[in-house]
């Protein structure tokens, strides 16, 4: 008994003072080389003082407030170093076009699957106009049958940051919604693409009855191609959760879906950011009547090049060339 | 109780107890009257001093001014906070849980976002429900953003416990640690206590070293105590 109590005497001021340091070191402040090499000296110590507590008594504090800072020691030196810039690079070089890789096939399948749903929606609206009401409101059904759009005039009400921030927030929220539902089997992803669809091609097929088709695309060409593209990934992200959860393969489902969502978050991340640059364009240049449809196409077919370029890993290969000729 | 084993390199392993329902829930809903009261208040507070006139109203500045940062401030409270305190929230500190990865490591920024990014899900249909069903279902009593995530929720056992409260210097020699321990412990908390608690549990450490209490005061229990650890 006199050994343990001459042992905590010897050793409490070696642990408040590695507790004080690895705690720093926690918090993000740098340490000095010396207290470094003091915290790597501390871990093999502190747990042999952990196996000495537990061996004298187990469920007393100073063994649990051992084990805390023994943890902490071990969390401290097996960090993976924070390298901020080097990962936000890794998602957009490297991550994403990856992903967007492996899921070539999803996204076809989801790409065609909302353009059959386009074709059904315009299919019916042509053949029984009477039923646009289920996917456009009585507003925009009058203001079609007045030969106006209903982005007609839309700067006259809303400036356009305030229109960009909506768009672009409810875009990202569109495309969390079609990645998230991915969780019921997939389901959830296909009926909402599904619907996306069959409204476009209901609303295109109702315009175009009415001879605004073209004003439509003329609306939509900036920033539509960039939005619908990322929209199909993001659907294709969560299509390959809901197959990760029904087709799991020698893994539980649980760790088949978290690694599924780790290999999917660097592309949605990617996407957000497209998405907030098709906000920007909808907001600032698809309602200004000043822009000719050429000029709309132009930016609608350049931003999507980007898009493509993104993900096809083409800067990666950009980079790595630039690095070897420097070498 | 569930617990997360964390292997480490020295052969010591140290176990972390999962936070089950309770205190998940009880976190959540301190957390949720928080973030609501930031984003009621600042409303009030847009309101109040930077008058939006009847014209902001029309443009869509009423909307910015007041819609977009009390938004922000419901929906990035629990990534921006979760990041900026380690895995904790002011609701997760008063619950004394906090999120660790499956390593027992904080986690990284990207997995707290996953794991916000999924809280839609958890929400549906109301009241968290799909959230509340996962983490009873749940070995590890986890949410579908946790799961995805791979994060999970542990008590804080570190929270308040000092080094020097936990060690006992006094009356090692004479108890061992472990009801030295409780000893100090008790005394360190004996005004904390209600009388008849602090009575009881005196009594009965003081029986099980051996020291005869009888019909022994408050008074006199506290001084054997105190006697007890030298």
């Amino acid at each position: 008994m006199r050994d343990t109590s001459k042992w905590i005497e010897d050793r409490l001021p070696v642990w408040r003072d590695v507790a004080e340091k690895v705690d720093a070191v926690e918090r993000g402040r740098s340490a000095s080389p010396d207290d470094v090499r003091r915290i790597v000296r501390a871990y093999p110590e502190v747990a042999r003082d952990v196996a000495i507590a537990r061996a004298a008594a187990p469920n007393a504090p100073l063994t649990r407030r051992l084990e805390h800072l023994h943890l902490t020691l071990h969390r401290s030196l097996f960090k993976r170093p924070s390298r901020f810039g080097h990962d936000v690079a890794a998602i957009f070089l490297r991550d994403a076009p990856a992903t967007a890789r492996s899921l070539a096939w999803h996204i076809v399948w989801i790409t065609a699957l909302f353009f059959a749903s386009a074709t059904a929606g315009a299919w019916l609206v042509n053949q029984y106009p009477e039923i646009v009401a289920l996917f456009a409101s009585e507003a925009m059904i009058e203001q079609v049958q007045a030969g106006r759009l209903w982005t007609d005039g839309l700067l006259n009400v809303v400036p356009s940051s305030v229109l960009a921030v909506s768009i672009f927030a409810n875009n990202i929220t569109v495309a969390l919604f079609a990645l998230v539902v991915g969780i019921f089997y997939g389901l959830g992803t296909v009926y909402i693409i599904g619907m996306n669809g069959l409204m476009l091609g209901a609303v295109f097929s109702y315009t175009a009855q009415h001879g605004l088709a073209v004003r439509l695309l003329e609306f939509v060409a900036p920033h539509g191609f960039v939005e619908l593209s990322v929209i199909m990934i993001a659907g294709a992200c969560g299509v390959s959760l809901g197959e990760a959860l029904a087709r799991p393969g020698h893994l539980t489902r649980a760790e088949a879906f978290r690694r599924a969502t780790a290999r999917t978050i660097p592309l949605f991340v990617v996407c957000c950011v497209f998405l907030v640059g098709a906000g920007l364009f909808e907001g600032y240049v698809s309602p200004n009547p000043i822009y000719p449809l050429w000029a709309r196409l132009a930016i609608g077919l350049c931003f999507l090049g980007v898009l493509v370029v993104v993900l096809s890993g083409a800067l990666e290969r950009l980079v790595q060339r630039r690095g070897r000729a420097a070498a | 109780m569930d617990t997360l084993r964390i292997p480490t390199v020295t052969g010591i392993d140290v176990e972390l107890r999962v936070a089950g329902v309770g205190g998940r829930s009880y976190a959540f809903v301190i957390d949720w009257h928080i973030r609501a009261l930031l984003a009621l208040g600042w409303m009030f507070a847009a309101v109040l001093f930077l008058r939006p006139s009847a014209n902001a109203t029309s443009s869509g500045g009423t909307w910015v001014v007041l819609g977009v940062p009390a938004a922000l401030l419901y929906s990035l409270y629990h990534p921006v906070l979760e990041i900026a305190m380690r895995g904790r929230t002011p609701g997760k500190r008063i619950a004394g849980v906090r999120i660790v990865s499956r390593d027992g490591a904080t986690p990284s920024a990207a997995q707290i976002l996953v794991r916000n990014l999924f809280r839609p899900i958890d929400s549906l249909p109301f009241a968290y429900c799909v959230g509340l069903a996962t983490a009873m279902l749940t070995r590890p009593s986890v949410r579908i953003g946790d799961i995805a995530a791979g994060t999970l929720l542990v008590y804080d056992e570190d929270r308040g416990a000092a080094l020097d409260d936990a060690a006992p210097l006094r009356g090692v020699e004479r108890l061992g640690l472990e009801r030295a321990s409780l000893a100090a412990e008790l005394a360190a908390r004996w005004r904390d206590l209600r009388p008849d608690i602090r009575v009881a549990l005196a009594r009965r450490l003081l029986a099980n070293v051996g020291t005869p209490t009888g019909d022994a005061s408050e008074l006199e229990l506290r001084e054997k105590l105190e006697s007890l650890l030298g």
